[in-house]
């Protein structure tokens, strides 16, 4: 675990780089604070965000590091049925938070994503989904922390505890000072930077093993062979890299998983709470995902490069395990100056990850059980106090966290595992919730706890030995599934026995109750035709499906 | 807007959007002008290293000068940025918007 290894030459210029970032990063948080006065400035950046800006921050606050990290690491492991992660997994659930549900979140003026639950259902239903989110989003930032701890351990020689200090008292400072504004801006650089960081390893990496025939010829010639090709082929059986049948890669990993994480993670919806209007509000998931469909280019790509050219990858522990893809090409192929860059964006990457749990928890603490739980008649600036102090409480959280993990290694899989169980049911409840008008509130409180709890005991009984499944990945398969099979029939039993909610309380909030208003607050400018929502999302769909030719 | 009367009310959700007319996001600085400053420094920095660079860097990168052309795609697109932001400043709200808050 010393990495010495791993330890890259950084020079002066390489530190200039990073500490340059820093101050940048910093300056930008401190600069968002004139534009703060209420609370919905602090929470959702005034509503008053340009939709290319969002839709950069929505991309970018799910590009954190064990993001890239995790999809170079399963690019060299899967080969190509990676991109079933992007272009299946990603893709359509994005264009349909944009085009269907979009108009319910924005429009109905909710501040957060449990706040729908509590106008469409009840305080119960809304109390357990805040609780369960707000929980999960600051132990997920420690686990940010610690992984951010980790890399630059390895890469820089720093001591854990520094790496821990400076990357949460960073990531507090920009978001206690300039709130959501500061940390979706710094989202949208970070976005940049990123990009800038592993454009080079990946065009140093494809002249290293001769351009991309070179690629696939090497690839032909290892250890996954023609398969690590293909992304469908080989699917009607799981005799393929990924050990996944086609239907569980279309129904598990492209509409429950997906669905579940997309459309119902406020950690992301929050990002589109935040841009200006509704049209705005609508095209930020789906210009997220057209940068969502050329990532791929920049993770998988440098992941199987690295599988061909670095001797030993893939071992079980110590310095060569798939993890260390990138970091094993950043030390090989880069020299300073775009070293410097590269550990920029690796570092930048780290903090959108952990600011958008923490600017999604500080907003749910706030909004969702402190003023409607606790207390309930304070000022609007006494809302923003509290949430600059929640910033600061789920920071802390997210430290002591971080240490815990760095005792425990193995607590970090776990934390990702049991919180991905909440998905699935989260996304179920909403889903039958805005499209049947009938499911009553209790029905929505009986579903999302039933669902979540059949989630559960699918993965304590796999853990256990009890249930059996080829892989990890087809458990979550398997479980979303279950937990979205349990809300169903829930919510069908329960909803005749209980009283559904008056229809005048519903507009705005369920489909064919009307109440949405989707061209009212249009800016002029978006009124021309190549911004419409529909439009955009059905041809980055059909993208979608032409990259996938090449790779059949 | 009166459209918004048919939306549910919800007294919490009303309360914040009322506050709304004291907002003070018009405020906000241009992210554009941030992100244009620093990969023009970025691409001035990495391009001139790139210039000096000796045969163990260009080795290193497999033959390719890529300080250099890294440091140049970075400044044009830093530049890009900021002429983006001059030639169309953010867009002004619309009457009706005017009139709404």
């Amino acid at each position: 675990m010393d990495g010495g290894g791993l330890r890259l030459s950084m020079n002066g210029l390489d530190y200039g780089i990073l500490a340059l970032y820093f101050v940048t990063v910093l300056g930008v948080g401190f600069a968002a604070r004139r534009a703060i006065r209420t609370s919905v400035d602090f929470f959702l950046s005034g509503r008053s965000l340009p939709a290319w800006v969002t839709g950069l921050a929505f991309v970018s606050a799910n590009l954190g590091a064990l993001e890239i990290i995790g999809m170079a690491a399963n690019g060299a492991q899967y080969g190509m049925m990676t991109l079933h992660y992007y272009w299946i997994g990603a893709v359509p659930a994005m264009v349909f938070l944009g085009i269907v549900m979009m108009p319910f979140y924005y429009g109905s003026r909710v501040r957060s994503v449990p706040e729908y639950l509590r106008l469409r259902f009840n305080r119960p239903t809304h109390l357990l989904n805040a609780i369960s989110f707000a929980v999960a989003q600051v132990l997920i930032a420690g686990v940010n922390l610690y992984a951010l701890a980790l890399i630059m351990q390895a890469l820089l020689g720093w001591p854990l505890w520094v790496a821990i200090v400076v990357g949460a008292v960073i990531v507090l400072a920009y978001i206690t000072v300039g709130g959501l504004s500061g940390a979706i801006y710094n989202e949208v650089l970070q976005f940049f930077v990123i990009i800038a960081g592993l454009v080079p390893i990946t065009v140093i990496g494809l002249v290293k093993v001769g351009g991309v025939s070179g690629l696939m010829d090497a690839v032909r010639e290892s250890r996954l062979g023609e398969a690590g090709l293909h992304a469908w082929q080989g699917t009607g059986s799981t005799d393929n890299p990924l050990g996944a049948h086609w239907i569980g890669i279309v129904f598990g990993l492209g509409f429950v998983l997906s669905f579940g994480y997309w459309t119902t993670n406020f950690a992301e919806v929050q990002r589109a709470l935040s841009a200006r209007n509704m049209s705005a509000a609508r095209r930020t998931p789906i210009i997220a995902a057209y940068p969502k469909l050329l990532i791929p280019a920049v993770t998988i790509i440098p992941g199987l490069i690295a599988m061909v050219t670095v001797q030993g990858l893939g071992a079980s522990e110590g310095d060569l395990v798939y993890n260390n893809a990138i970091p094993l090409l950043m030390r090989d192929l880069l020299p300073n100056g775009v070293l410097g860059i590269a550990v920029t964006g690796l570092v930048a990457s780290f903090m959108a990850g952990m600011a958008a749990n923490v600017s999604g928890f500080n907003t749910v603490f706030t909004y969702d059980i402190w003023q409607a739980y606790v207390r309930r008649d304070g000022s609007d600036e006494y809302y923003v106090r509290v949430g600059r102090l929640a910033t600061v409480g789920g920071v802390l959280v997210g430290i002591g966290t971080a240490f815990i993990a760095a005792g425990f290694s193995n607590i970090m899989n776990y934390i990702q595992a049991l919180f991905s169980l909440f998905n699935a049911p989260l996304f179920a409840t909403f889903i039958i919730g805005m499209f049947w008008k009938r499911m009553s509130p209790l029905a929505g409180f009986w579903s999302l706890l039933s669902g979540t709890l059949a989630a559960l005991a699918t993965y304590l009984l796999y853990k256990g030995g009890v249930l059996h499944f080829n892989s990890d990945l087809e458990e979550s398969f398997w479980g979303a599934g279950i937990a979205f099979a349990t809300v169903a029939v829930v919510a069908a039993v329960v909803t005749p026995l209980t009283r559904p909610k008056p229809d005048d309380e519903l507009q705005g909030l369920v489909y064919g109750m009307g109440g949405v208003d989707l061209k009212g607050d249009v800016l002029a400018g978006d009124r021309v035709w190549w911004r419409s929502p529909v439009l955009l999302g059905a041809i980055v769909l059909v993208l979608a499906v032409v990259l996938y030719i090449p790779v059949f | 807007m009166e459209q918004h009367s048919e939306r549910s009310q919800d007294p919490l959700v009303e309360e914040t959007e009322a506050e709304r007319a004291r907002s003070a996001a018009s405020r906000l600085f241009d992210i554009r002008r941030v992100i244009g400053g620093l990969f023009v420094v970025y691409g001035v920095l990495v391009g001139l290293v790139g210039l000096f660079d000796g045969q163990p860097e260009i080795d290193k990168a497999q033959g390719l000068r890529i300080n250099l052309w890294a440091g140049l795609l970075m400044l044009l697109f830093g530049v890009a940025m900021l002429a983006w932001q001059w030639l169309r400043p953010v867009e002004p709200p619309t009457v009706e918007e005017a009139q709404e808050v």
